[in-house]
């Protein structure tokens, strides 16, 4: 029997029992479709979340003096970028970077007071690098490195019941280990994804802050976000062997809790798609074995009629797979729609602080990456393949005389 | 005919097809299974959550004054603690009381300088509250609610290069203005398991704090643990009643108190609930079609049934009874089955080896103890009885258009 017969007969085996055929179908595509659903959350998630973690400051690799990580103080501060490094730094593979000063300060307002991470930046390099470079929806950007102002966080601000053009004292400690002051006003209020992020960083000029705590020209961070992520491995050995005596890290060790959450999520991405694989494994056996059992008599005749029993075995795969067939496809289709629909994200704004608990942005984009659309695929298609096996067994196994004497 | 005989006619067409029962039954009792189990899980996960997170420091409920807790101000203080601590300590249902002043102000070490949350707390009261004071992990918790002692979080200790015994200088705002200052000796470090508080927080005796911040039997909360969390509402109720002379204090339960703990476990429970739902719905079409099957095979059997007499209705009943006995079969088996694994896994708790840094930042912790109540036990049941119930009537529609002489043509 060649394999289009094989096809056609199954194909009309299917539509013999539209009702029992169309239940499954249902059952498939629906199950697929959840599946996706859930991955591309899942996914959407994760980008989410780890394209938050590298914008708010992190970047995808940083270079710190080697004891900063530890201890994120004055005492570790490192002299700017070696020609070597800085040769690195404006090479092609690198999209934006910047040397900033970062250690932990308190500020001040006429009757508030909270703990603060100051940072000082050149607001032109973090234009492309971190969030802050277009995050500011009240007064302006700082004007450059040398900027007298300060940018605060939404949520700061109104804590430390301050507003634009007030001013405001930063406390911290200066290389000189004396507590140095100073007061800014306020130039600029920043929004953040995240409260969190509102209420812990500060901005002011680099040069500003150098001066401030005595610095010199010494830095605290180097943070760079390149053009292609996927060789961060190879420019991270560069810049390791570029600066030596400096401790350069990747956002995969900066954030460790943003790995874990990615690892977690897939995590529970195959036990979603094992228990779903389940329930519809039993739909799909049962109404296999159905449509086995009530054509016991014509496979017995045609086994009778001298048809080898590996050739219904075949009939009865093909069967499923057409079935399958329909219910990817459908499956697929629903899953792409839905996820046209949401093209803005699903938003969480009215849960944000719980958002936050878990890691999350407020708005989720799904997103669906072909590997994982290959993947739900092949995971459905090969279980359900192999699922159909006990039935299509039965089926070929059956002795002819007792099947033809049956019903 | 009676319905002792409609039983049995049911019970023995469920084993006419005894491998397709087996198999409609083990759907149902997989999902019931799983989400009795799921949902025991995740009771148990978020009361971890709950109470590891009100235990380290927040309490049950907390006595403020309005506003505060939004904007947690130096001058938004009650002037009485003493006696509002001991009058809400007397009431019905509160295990312990303590008061805390909260400020921020700037400490400094001989060599190093950093801002930190400062709470002042009563060395007397604070251990029955927070488990703070017993995660000291060098030195000792605070001695005299007067004493100049303070102790202070391991990363911030760390950060300010502090060790037992040194001397700390505090430099903050006072109450109208006023500079506060004072000149502590570290007694105690602690590590709390949250990491926030472990890197800015100093706790100092209330009694200190009050002279130091201006602030004279001032407190700006009043911490209450009850028994467990089942009372808090019952609690904070009689303690709203109580205070009803002092329209500026608000009680706060440990939800309003801890939002984002509240909102995390309202949004993981959505995501839970489409996850129940959709394996809920893929259970009940996989099912449908054995009960579809039912009735389609035997069409010429009820044809002679119709031919004799019997009325559709009965019928019916027959093929529903036979729905019903495997449906309660498969929801006990699986309730069982839920119930096992749940007391099987809560006995030792589930381990999530690699991912404690995530858990604890979840106050979650390292092992999580799936519940059984009566939320676990009766809603994955009850909601897929109720929607593989309405499967089950499908096939009745086709019962009571069956012809008798079509019918019996069938095979």
């Amino acid at each position: 029997m060649n394999l289009l017969l094989l096809f056609r007969l199954a194909w009309r085996n299917v539509l013999r029992n539209r009702r029992r055929s169309l239940v499954l179908l249902v059952t498939i595509s629906f199950g697929l479709w959840a599946m996706l659903f859930f991955a591309a959350f899942i996914r959407g998630w994760n980008e989410d979340t780890t394209q938050n973690a590298i914008d708010t400051l992190t970047g995808h690799l940083q270079v710190h003096a080697p004891d900063y990580l530890d201890d994120p103080s004055v005492d570790h501060s490192m002299r700017g970028p070696s020609t070597e490094l800085r040769a690195l730094l404006k090479g092609p593979e690198v999209l934006a970077w910047d040397s900033r000063v970062r250690v932990p300060a308190v500020v001040m307002s006429e009757r508030e007071t909270s703990g603060v991470t100051l940072v000082g930046i050149d607001p032109g390099r973090e234009s492309k690098l971190s969030f802050i470079g277009h995050s500011i929806k009240a007064g302006r950007q700082l004007k450059d490195a040398q900027d007298h102002g300060i940018i605060l966080g939404r949520k700061l601000a109104d804590r430390l019941d301050t507003e634009l053009g007030k001013r405001v004292v930063v406390m911290s400690q200066g290389a000189d280990h004396s507590v140095c002051d100073r007061g800014f006003r306020v130039v600029g209020i920043f929004d953040a994804d995240r409260s969190s992020t509102e209420m812990a960083f500060v901005f002011v000029g680099r040069s500003t802050a150098q001066s401030m705590l005595k610095m010199n020209d010494e830095i605290s961070e180097i943070s760079v976000k390149l053009r292609d992520a996927q060789r961060l491995d190879g420019f991270l050995a560069h810049a390791r062997r570029a600066a030596p005596e400096l401790d350069v890290q990747p956002w995969t060790t900066l954030q460790p809790m943003v790995l874990a959450m990615v690892a977690l999520g897939k995590a529970w991405i195959w036990i979603f798609y094992l228990v779903m694989y389940i329930a519809m494994a039993f739909g799909l056996i049962n109404t296999l074995l159905m449509a086995v059992a009530e054509r016991t008599r014509e496979f017995g005749l045609l086994q009778a009629l001298g048809m080898r029993p590996r050739l219904i075995l075949e009939q009865v795969l093909a069967e499923s797979s057409l079935l399958l067939a329909a219910g990817v496809v459908l499956g697929g289709l629903l899953a792409a729609g839905s996820l046209a629909l949401l093209h803005g994200g699903i938003d969480f704004s009215h849960l944000a602080q719980g958002a936050e608990m878990w890691g999350m942005s407020k708005v989720i984009h799904p997103t669906l990456r072909a590997w994982d659309l290959i993947s739900a695929v092949l995971f459905i298609v090969v279980l359900a393949l192999v699922a159909s096996v006990y039935p299509a067994l039965r089926a070929a196994r059956k002795v002819p005389i007792e099947a033809l004497t049956r019903g | 005919m009676s319905s002792g005989l409609g039983l049995r006619l049911a019970r023995r067409n469920l084993w006419r097809n005894p491998r397709r029962t087996i198999l409609t039954f083990s759907a149902i009792a997989f999902a019931t299974a799983i989400l009795v189990f799921m949902i025991a899980f995740q009771q148990g996960g978020y009361r971890a959550m709950i109470e590891s997170a009100i235990g380290v420091f927040t309490g049950h409920l907390q006595v403020q004054v309005a506003g505060y807790h939004d904007n947690p101000r130096l001058s938004e203080y009650f002037e009485d603690a003493s006696a509002l601590e001991a009058r809400i300590a007397k009431l019905s249902g509160v295990k312990a009381v303590a008061a805390r002043g909260e400020s921020y102000a700037l400490l400094s070490s001989s060599s190093r300088t950093h801002g930190a949350a400062v709470v002042g707390v009563e060395p007397e009261h604070e251990p029955q509250l927070s488990t703070l004071p017993k995660s000291i992990r060098e030195g000792r918790f605070l001695s005299g609610n007067h004493s100049d002692e303070a102790v202070v979080g391991m990363t911030l200790a760390k950060n300010l290069s502090l060790s037992l015994g040194d001397t700390l200088t505090l430099l903050g705002q006072g109450n109208e203005g006023s500079l506060a200052a004072a000149t502590l000796t570290v007694v105690g470090i602690f590590q709390s398991g949250e990491p926030e508080l472990d890197r800015s927080t100093m706790e100092m005796p209330l009694g200190t704090f009050q002279e130091v911040f201006s602030i004279p039997d001032g407190a700006h909360s009043i911490a209450v643990r009850t028994a467990n969390l089942d009372q808090v509402d019952r609690v904070t109720r009689s303690i709203s009643a109580a205070l009803s002379g002092r329209p500026k204090l608000v009680v706060l339960p440990w939800q309003d108190l801890l939002e984002g703990l509240k909102q995390g476990i309202t949004l993981d429970a959505t995501v839970g609930w489409f996850l129940y739902a959709v394996l809920v719905f893929v259970v009940t079409f996989s099912i449908l079609n054995t009960f579809l099957m039912a009735v389609l095979e035997r069409t010429h059997e009820f044809g002679v049934l119709l031919a004799l007499g019997t009325r559709p209705n009965y019928l019916g009943r027959v093929v529903m009874t036979e729905s019903i006995m495997l449906l309660l079969l498969g929801l006990l088996v699986g309730l069982g089955l839920g119930c096992a694994v749940t007391l099987l896994t809560g006995q030792h708790g589930l381990a999530f080896s690699g991912s404690e840094e995530l858990l604890t930042r979840w106050n979650l912790p390292s092992r999580i103890y799936p519940r059984l109540n009566l939320l676990s036990l009766t809603v994955g049941p009850a909601v897929i009885f109720v929607v593989t119930f309405i499967a089950a009537l499908f096939p009745l529609v086709r019962i009571r258009r069956l012809r008798p002489v079509d019918a019996m043509k069938a095979v």
